[in-house]
């Protein structure tokens, strides 16, 4: 890129072409875009772990070429026929235009340091990755996969929660996934989860909590409610650092705290123990 | 931040119930009014001597028959406020009404007893069973008490021990629901709500005896799910079952709270819509204008469902129970396939128990027991 801009000179990140320098959400340093790309999507200044899409991780987790996606079609159904200020169908086609996925989750076989698994990983641009039952659905044959070709399944999740345009249907899923977790590890089967920012609500009450080995990315937030919904609660301030990885660790839910770079090592570490 | 993150309810603290003039709904004004009428035409028959029998008896058949109107076409904003009513009997009213000899069981056996959702051995019938639920509370201390029937972690733990313990000894789970939700504090998020609430669901889905679940007034988001696991759910025609409070839902997806009356539309959050989307069982009936207006019709009805399926699931083998309870959880939900399935001709809805559009389940599924639909 030749038309590099200079540090002093302040850059709208929205709009700038990729390859430009844009400011780290966290430490509000200006990077250089493909610098950025290169760290996996870390800042280099501060280690702030950005979001990144479901493609962009998966491309980042596994082996060259060996992403095999299935049940890429399931589209929704908008059960409810929701409408709040536009109609469901509509938002569901803006988001599939937006991201050019059909819903908030990837899953498919792959191979991770020459280790066959199951994954599954969620796309936080997409309604906020939040689940309905596509999601659920996907997540399940995921599960389901896992049991039937005897693989280790991996989850990186990142939701907001249950999709409310599916209502009730969304948060049935829960139970879904859940159960096929159950099933999942009535046969010994192998289960990573990679909590990634957000992982909250219903999806952190499912599948997402439910994991043999919970890793999670450095400052990721990890909890059920909204921390503002406990803020008015409780009537005042959250403590520094609530509801991040290392808040969950602490207090005992999260096993590994690990670095993006780290992760291909570390979740073929785990599958090599559990020998799997 | 994302704003989906205000996935559960913020515990009123005004208490439970919904707002209410002299005893009646806002929608049951009406009923005031003839209520008003009668009463003044009482004190006009004591303080003049007038008979007024005939006029009073006349009032108080409207007042039947206007109650009867209100009730038999509720919107699903005003069920949210019949559900929420602070009459309405709670738990703590079955445990003695339906229930016999109640032997409660406190605590997890880890942080402590949490009083938002009760546990213990009862009698119902002919069944011995393991009682699971919430409890809002009666008065202000009791609420108090029990975080107005918003569990911690060690709520949902305490009913996994105790529905352990059911599972030992083979007696079947009853779960009433009514909850705003899992309770949104420090210490519930310390303790890891999202951990326990997703442990309870998958040990429910296979726990080696029966489990029935019924929502007896509100079915608040995961806090509900969390003990709404079951072979059968059940909801009472008038409660509500929603995967976030109609005020939150409106806060969200219409920036205001006022739009509450929509997203309770929108929700689809009643017993007769929840029942059309198979995602529940069966509709236990209440009495005309509410469980609160005639406790003792709403607990035999409540009985009579328990009763019965209670003693149609246990003739089910272990094995069996399991299996299907897994396959009802395995189709909830409904998907397209494929691009080419979305075309408005295939949009209405498949009947019962198989609204999922897939026909390659049986390659998928794994459980020996399990016959894919």
């Amino acid at each position: 890129m030749a038309d590099e801009k200079p540090l002093d000179k302040p850059v709208e990140k929205t709009g700038v072409p990729a390859g430009l320098w844009t400011r780290c959400d966290r430490c509000e340093h200006m990077v250089y875009e493909k610098e950025v790309a290169e760290a996996l999507y870390v800042c280099p200044e501060c280690g702030h772990h950005r979001r990144v899409d479901a493609r962009i991780r998966i491309q980042q987790l596994v082996d060259p070429d060996t992403f095999e996606e299935f049940a890429q079609d399931l589209r929704s159904t908008d059960p409810l026929d929701f409408k709040d200020r536009i109609p469901y169908k509509e938002r569901l086609a803006l988001e599939q235009e937006k991201t050019g996925e059909t819903d908030a989750v990837v899953v498919g076989k792959a191979f991770i340091r020459g280790r066959a698994v199951i994954l599954g990983v969620m796309n936080p641009s997409f309604i906020m990755a939040s689940m309905g039952a596509v999601v659920g659905e996907k997540v399940t044959r995921a599960i389901e996969r896992a049991i039937e070709d005897n693989l280790p399944l991996v989850m990186v999740t990142a939701s907001g929660g249950a999709r409310m345009q599916e209502g009730m249907i969304s948060l049935v899923q829960m139970a879904k996934t859940a159960a096929a977790l159950g099933r999942l590890d009535d046969v010994k089967g192998l289960y990573i989860v990679v909590a990634t920012d957000p992982t909250t609500a219903g999806v952190a009450a499912s599948f997402a909590g439910l994991g043999d080995v919970i890793l999670a990315e450095p400052k990721a937030m990890i909890g059920f409610a909204g921390p503002r919904v406990i803020a008015n609660t409780i009537n005042a301030e959250l403590p520094e650092g609530f509801q991040t990885a290392e808040f969950m660790l602490q207090h005992g839910f999260v096993d590994r705290i690990v670095a993006r770079a780290d992760l291909r090592r570390e979740i073929a570490r785990i599958i090599d123990y559990c020998g799997k | 931040m994302s704003d989906v993150l205000t996935n559960e309810p913020a515990v009123s603290s005004a208490g439970s119930g919904a707002p209410s003039i002299g005893g009646f709904l806002e929608f049951e004004k009406p009923l005031l009014r003839i209520q008003q009428d009668v009463e003044a035409m009482e004190r006009e028959q004591r303080d003049t001597g007038r008979d007024l029998t005939a006029d009073i008896k006349q009032q108080r058949v409207r007042f039947k028959t206007t109650l009867k109107r209100l009730y038999s076409n509720l919107t699903p904003w005003e069920t949210v406020q019949v559900a929420r009513h602070a009459k309405r009997p709670l738990s703590t009213d079955y445990i003695q009404t339906v229930f016999r000899d109640f032997c409660e069981l406190h605590g997890d056996r880890d942080f402590g007893d949490d009083r938002a959702i009760l546990t213990g051995f009862g009698r119902i019938g002919g069944h011995r069973v393991m009682f699971v639920g919430h409890d809002k509370g009666k008065d202000i201390k009791q609420r108090m008490a029990c975080n107005f029937g918003c569990a911690h972690p060690e709520g949902y733990r305490k009913a996994l021990r105790k529905m352990r313990l059911a599972e030992k000894y083979g007696l079947p789970v009853v779960c009433l629901i009514d909850t705003q939700g899992a309770y949104p504090g420090i210490g519930a998020e310390e303790r890891g709500i999202a951990f326990a609430i997703a442990t309870n669901l998958m040990e429910m889905s296979r726990l080696r005896t029966p489990i029935v679940s019924v929502v007896i007034g509100e079915g608040g988001s995961g806090g509900a799910l969390g003990i709404g696991v079951a072979d059968r759910v059940a909801m009472f025609q008038h409660a509500f079952y929603s995967v976030i409070s109609p005020e939150g839902c409106a806060a969200i997806l219409w920036k205001t709270a006022e739009r509450r009356k929509h997203a309770a539309e929108a929700l689809k959050l009643t017993s007769r819509e929840l029942l059309k989307l198979d995602l529940i069982d069966h509709v236990i009936p209440e009495p005309v204008g509410g469980a609160h207006r005639d406790p003792e019709a709403a607990a035999s009805s409540l009985e009579k469902y328990l009763i019965g399926t209670l003693a149609e699931l246990k003739r089910l083998g272990l094995d069996s129970l399991v299996a299907k309870r897994q396959e009802r959880i395995r189709h909830l939900g409904s998907f397209f396939e494929s691009p080419s399935e979305i075309r408005p001709e295939l949009e209405t809805r498949s009947p019962r128990r198989s609204t999922h559009r897939v026909t390659r389940l049986g390659a998928r599924f794994t459980h020996p027991e399990i016959v894919p639909a």
